[in-house]
């Protein structure tokens, strides 16, 4: 990253206070370079990583410290802009899988036929193009989570918000969706800002791990992950992958025993 | 073989049930005047139709519009309740004192104020059916997922969007479980008003004929009359089940038939 390129957002000292008086976050300061990222929020429940994503979407406000996207026309956050993918699928269960996908298209008023190439696009990137038609529960559990990508990546956001999305999946098919996951992102460059609990999930896909503290929230440590794309099963069990886990670990270790 | 037993039951039941009748009354040689069997009752209703037609058309009517009202204002009440915590806070305790006061105790106010009869049963029969529709669908109007909720906002979805797109489709599985009660409730509310209402006049409902046929201890054109009623009742709801199953078969558990359900 040059020096004098725009982060693509800025967050400066931003803080949390819930109205019951709890504390969620203390004085963050993250930057999230134009060029793509995969940062992964790494933590214990309660850290308030999950907060900071509803933050940056703009879910919620900060009470204190500011969220700039410098690079963006507007100030805030647009559906251009932000995909947003939550730990459930968060479907529409009375519509079909093209119609939840077509919902940020819906809501900017663009037509189904307008839209129409960039959800099946979408959906495509996802393999589901062959169950447009079908409706939620028909679908099993991963192929839920894979529609609620599909469509948060069908308006080409730049900037991909993930609050454990793969959390409630079974091994199988979480290192599935793993896979897609990066081969998407590769594909289509944009930012990911993923939250996970689980350190191997976090070196295994991101090139930035940042580990938060707990009580209040606070950034501990920003760790590059060096081992070059595409990652496939094979870095897994490479030492470059043993090394990562073993240096995210302990810097975890460090922001769990610290005090704030 | 099983399946069409199963389906065959109700109805061996309901035959059993009427043959037992009909030879107890027999047996007994009890008077019509105190209880008709069931053959005197088919025979008071053809013979008594040319009377009993016109009623049922009245207390249908009456029953129906109630349920259209019910339906569309308690939709329209359960919108404005559940769009702030202030209106909330200001109406529902009304709704609730409209519900819990009997219709019996109101029917003659009303029937006072309101110079039109049939006017005067729909309002009593609407204030019994309403409440179910407005507390149904005011639970379904707040229970969106959270996060589908979140995901308007994030979209930047209007507060007209997210009603239309996602409060009520959310609302429709309890609204429909609403009019399924609201479908019986108007019936009660219409024939019980008709009653405090009384008998009189042409324009008179299957109630009105009832407490005439009372008067009279013609007791076969009571039980006839009677008959209609629950007829009415059932397929009301009958045709509100299979609405609700229409709308909701491809998506809510309650409705949805597939292989994976037992």
């Amino acid at each position: 990253m040059s020096a004098d390129a725009k982060p693509l957002i800025a967050v400066q000292g931003l803080g949390k206070v819930w109205p019951n008086g709890g504390e969620a976050l203390r004085d963050v300061t993250l930057d999230l370079p134009s060029t793509p990222q995969f940062l992964s929020l790494l933590g214990p429940s309660g850290c308030g990583k999950s907060t900071l994503l509803r933050l940056i979407a703009g879910l919620e406000r900060p009470t204190q410290g500011t969220i700039a996207w410098p690079s963006a026309p507007k100030s805030h956050a647009t559906s251009a802009t932000i995909g947003y993918v939550f730990q459930e699928p968060t479907l529409m269960p009375w519509a079909t899988v093209f119609e939840n996908v077509y919902l940020p298209f819906k809501i900017a008023g663009v037509s189904r036929r307008a839209a129409r190439d960039a959800i099946m696009e979408a959906l495509r990137g996802v393999h589901l193009e062959d169950a447009a038609g079908r409706y939620p529960r028909e679908l099993s559990g991963g192929m839920k989570m894979r529609v609620s990508v599909a469509r948060a990546l069908a308006p080409q956001p730049r900037i991909l918000l993930m609050d454990e999305p793969f959390a409630a999946l079974d091994e199988i098919t979480r290192l599935k969706l793993n896979n897609d996951l990066l081969t998407l992102w590769e594909a289509l460059g944009m930012t990911v800002i993923f939250v996970t609990h689980s350190v191997f999930e976090s070196v295994y896909l991101s090139n930035r791990i940042v580990v938060m503290a707990a009580g209040p929230g606070r950034i501990a440590a920003d760790l590059a992950i060096e081992a070059p794309y595409p990652r496939d099963e094979a870095f897994r069990s490479s030492p470059s992958y043993t090394d990562a886990c073993a240096r995210v670990s302990a810097a975890l270790k460090r922001a769990m025993g610290e005090a704030p | 073989m099983r399946r069409v037993v199963e389906a065959a039951a109700p109805y061996l039941v309901g035959a059993c049930a009427l043959a037992a009748w009909e030879v107890a009354v027999r047996l007994t040689h009890t008077p019509p005047f105190i209880l008709p069997g069931p053959l005197a009752v088919g025979a008071a209703l053809a013979q008594d139709f040319p009377r009993l037609f016109p009623a049922l058309v009245f207390t249908v009517g009456v029953t129906v519009s109630a349920f259209l009202a019910s339906a569309a204002l308690g939709l329209l009440l359960a919108l404005i309740m559940t769009s702030s915590r202030w209106m909330e806070r200001s109406l529902f305790p009304y709704a609730v004192i409209l519900q819990v006061t009997p219709v019996v105790a109101i029917a003659p106010l009303i029937i006072i104020w309101v110079k039109d009869t049939r006017l005067s049963l729909l309002i009593c029969a609407w204030l019994v059916a309403f409440f179910p529709v407005v507390s149904n669908t005011g639970v379904g109007l707040r229970s969106a997922d959270p996060n589908l909720v979140s995901l308007f906002k994030l979209y930047g979805a209007s507060p007209l969007q997210a009603t239309v797109w996602l409060r009520l489709p959310s609302a429709a599985p309890y609204y429909l479980a609403g009019l399924r009660i609201a479908g019986g409730l108007s019936l009660i509310g219409a024939v019980v008003a008709e009653f405090v209402a009384g008998a009189g006049g042409d324009r008179s409902g299957l109630a009105a004929l009832i407490l005439e046929a009372g008067y009279r201890l013609n007791m076969p054109r009571m039980f006839a009359a009677l008959l209609l009623i629950s007829g009415v009742g059932v397929l009301m709801y009958a045709l509100l089940a299979r609405l609700s199953a229409l709308v909701l078969r491809h998506w809510h558990d309650s409705e949805a038939r597939s292989p994976d359900r037992p």
